[in-house]
């Protein structure tokens, strides 16, 4: 056991970290207020390789593992979780290509995705009523020469209307596991009609759009993996995205903490600085203490990741955990504001409504416990 | 980075896993209600070089480093909690600050046998009125020629009533405060030194703890551990790896509970199914799981950094914290799992209930833990 950064990793999350708090933190609360999504400053987190941290520098990323996008995540959430999960979904869109798909989606797609010419990436799994349960979905793919045919609609799409590539399920056989596929749509693809943008109580500051394909042709090489893999590459994309959303709640979570911390030394109450007292010490441990639970859950499922060993239980516990410890966190950072944590003057009722969705997307909490419960019967029968 | 155990770490952990499975899980529960102190299983600990786990071997110990001290305390209390604190307490309450104040005359006399276990260590910090308050001790030495003459008393002193020595906490310059404790090594057999009856404990029962009594004690003013008015920070430095040891305790015993937890809800069947197809169940499981690995995350790595020889005063009381509280609510959740049954002598879980719940208050109670968090937080 060695919980010691190597110097990639080091040099990862100093990246992200003076990017971060340089160009990112300073915007954040703009993106929040103004809904305003940053092409350009997405574009620069490409050119630091933060678009594709576990990718090999052949496709452009910065091949520096699993570990070194967990630190980078982290970083960036603590900014900006609106620029966080952008940065996340482009990370994962980048992996899944990269791992089923061909060389020739590999130089194209993955590509675009790390050089920022894609600007972010989108994962189009969920629908109005398949959310947790994928297998629900009703997007059809039909295969017509050379070309596959989509129809249907998806829902709750990060960066939708933004993104240059993006990965697709649709049906290509029955209902069920083995009768869905995964497919590479290119932003501006005839037939792809984006939807309204989602007016949601936090990461305002991220596109989320529905949808909708009518009759919109692909290319038949456009199939990432094989018909009927699609389930399976969700699975595994989403076991690798918890990590991302586990990352991201450490960074917020951080950020409160922080913010907190800065608060209760300036602010006075009877007479004395309110981090004098017990009542409110013992918040800010507390919020030390699982926030570096949460952490190490969370690059243990990373490390394990990186070294190409089952790591689905564990990416789950990291998930779970972290976003709930999260959503305490910065519940926390409110109370010790008082009436400045409820105002925009100050940024945790940002991080409060940005916390929220964690114990949400990419599977929500009760799905993790799902998870979690099974692969424990498992080990321990 | 990298989460594995070495291989001797794992050896360590796969050693006494099944020394709890042979030796102690078909006896914890009886030794538990006899109250009766686990004289066989001590004695097969020394046998494992399991009394001093990090005192190296040319001292009697193991010469391991403290991932495996953490890792054997989880293994060991996995069985038996009591067992788990006799051995907590010899290795870093005692062994530990004689080990790092000692000189090599003290260790000798005062370290090899107990590292070995031909010995048994205790530690009297705790008195009557100063418990989580350590630096208002009552307890005084006097210097007289080349002894100090020692009054006072000490009360929940763990292994008191079998220890053959103990590390002794006194004031010798009231005025001093923190400054004015020192630290005594004293043999139990010393003229002066009274014990009292074990005491009637809610848990961990066959871990005898005591009241002791000093009156007009004369100790050797060479048993001085450290330097006069070093005694805090003895206390402080000890406490640090001692809450290791009760993390890891506390890890120990929420597995137990929650590995029969998972067992009982494959055996037992409500509306048809097995408990365990119910979701509420799974959740139960899945929660105490992911809380498991999340205190044992902060476990090794206040060992680890105890390891490197860096301060890990926050990275333990984090640990401590979590963990403990941790076994509480998972003990809990197990004996909410096995229903009526939990709440029977029949089963072992309503025991690791009563065991987990002094993790929270042992070795620095959740409120000191998070006072000393806060406090590094919060320094500029």
């Amino acid at each position: 056991m060695n919980l010691e950064l190597t110097e990639t990793q080091t040099l990862i999350r100093d990246t992200a970290r003076k990017f971060a708090r340089e160009r990112v933190a300073p915007q954040a609360r703009k993106f929040d207020r103004e809904e305003f999504f940053s092409v350009e400053l997405f574009k620069e987190l490409a050119s630091l390789g933060l678009m594709g941290v576990n990718i090999p520098g052949q496709y452009g990323g910065a091949e520096a593992g699993v570990v070194s996008y967990s630190l980078a995540m982290m970083e960036m959430a603590a900014a900006c979780a609106s620029t966080a999960v952008a940065m996340a979904v482009t990370n994962m869109c980048a992996e899944l290509i990269c791992k089923f798909g061909t060389e020739a989606q590999r130089e194209k797609f993955v590509t675009k995705l790390t050089s920022g010419e894609a600007v972010v990436g989108s994962f189009a799994l969920s629908e109005s009523h398949a959310g947790s349960d994928p297998r629900a979905m009703r997007t059809t793919a039909v295969r017509r020469g050379d070309k596959w045919v989509l129809n249907g609609s998806k829902q709750w799409i990060t960066s939708g209307a933004y993104a240059g590539v993006m990965v697709v399920w649709a049906l290509t056989g029955g209902q069920g596991n083995k009768g869905i596929s995964a497919f590479i749509v290119e932003g501006g693809t005839k037939g792809l009609i984006i939807g309204k943008h989602e007016d949601k109580m936090g990461l305002r500051g991220s596109n989320t759009v529905a949808l909708t394909f009518e009759d919109m042709e692909i290319p038949a090489e456009n199939l990432l993996g094989k018909e009927g893999d699609g389930f399976k590459l969700a699975m595994i994309a989403l076991d690798g995205g918890r990590i991302g959303i586990a990352s991201q709640a450490c960074g917020v979570a951080r950020a409160a903490l922080e913010a907190s911390i800065r608060y209760a030394k300036d602010r006075k109450a009877f007479g004395q600085p309110i981090a004098e007292f017990q009542g409110l010490r013992f918040m800010l441990a507390n919020m030390s203490t699982e926030l570096q639970a949460a952490e190490l859950l969370t690059l243990r499922a990373a490390n394990l990741k990186e070294e190409g060993k089952a790591f689905t239980r564990e990416a789950s516990m990291a998930k779970l955990y972290a976003s709930e410890m999260s959503n305490r966190a910065v519940d926390k950072a409110v109370q010790i504001h008082g009436g400045y944590g409820y105002i925009d003057e100050f940024p945790v009722e940002r991080y409060f409504r940005d916390a929220r969705v964690q114990t949400i997307y990419e599977g929500t909490s009760e799905v993790q416990r799902l998870v979690i419960a099974r692969e424990t019967f498992k080990l321990l029968d | 980075m990298n989460f594995e155990l070495t291989d001797v770490q794992r050896e360590i952990q796969r050693m006494c896993r099944e020394f709890a499975a042979r030796e102690l899980i078909p006896n914890a529960r009886k030794w538990d209600e006899t109250h009766q102190w686990p004289t066989d299983a001590v004695k097969k600990l020394a046998e494992l070089s399991l009394l001093g786990v990090a005192v190296p071997e040319q001292y009697g110990g193991a010469g391991l480093d403290n991932v495996c001290y953490a890792v054997a305390m989880e293994e060991i209390s996995r069985g038996c909690a009591s067992t788990g604190v006799i051995m907590s307490v010899n290795n870093s309450l005692y062994c530990d600050p004689v080990m790092k104040f000692g000189t090599e005359a003290q260790k000798a006399e005062f370290l090899t046998p107990f590292a070995r276990g031909e010995k048994l260590g205790c530690f009297g910090l705790t008195e009557p009125e100063a418990g989580s308050d350590a630096a208002s001790q009552k307890t005084t030495a006097v210097r007289k020629g080349d002894e100090y003459v020692i009054n006072g008393s000490k009360n929940w002193i763990t292994n008191g009533p079998r220890a053959d020595a103990i590390v002794l906490f006194t004031m010798t310059n009231k005025e001093a405060g923190n400054k004015g404790i020192t630290a005594f090594l004293v043999p139990t057999n010393t003229p002066g030194f009274i014990r009292a009856e074990p005491d009637k404990k809610m848990g961990i029962s066959a871990a005898h703890s005591c009241s002791m009594f000093f009156e007009d004690m004369r100790v050797p003013a060479k048993n001085m551990l450290g330097k006069e008015g070093d005694g805090f920070k003895v206390a402080m430095s000890t406490l640090d790896g001692g809450r290791i040891g009760i993390a890891s305790q506390a890890l120990g015993i929420a597995r137990a509970a929650f590995e029969e937890a998972v067992r009982y809800s494959g055996e037992r069947k409500t509306f048809g199914k097995s408990i365990r197809e119910h979701q509420a169940i799974q959740f139960m499981i899945a929660d105490m799981a992911t809380e498991i690995d999340a205190a044992r995350m902060l476990v090794l790595r206040a060992a680890l950094l105890k390891d490197k020889g860096v301060r890990h005063s926050t990275e333990s009381a984090m640990a401590k914290l979590y963990a403990s509280e941790m076994a509480s609510r998972v003990a809990n959740k197990a004996l909410q799992v096995h229903g009526g049954m939990g709440y029977s002598k029949e089963m072992d879980v309503e025991r690791h209930v009563r065991d987990a719940r002094i993790t929270e208050i042992y070795e620095g109670t959740s409120e000191i833990q998070r006072i000393v968090i806060s406090a590094n937080l919060l320094k500029d």
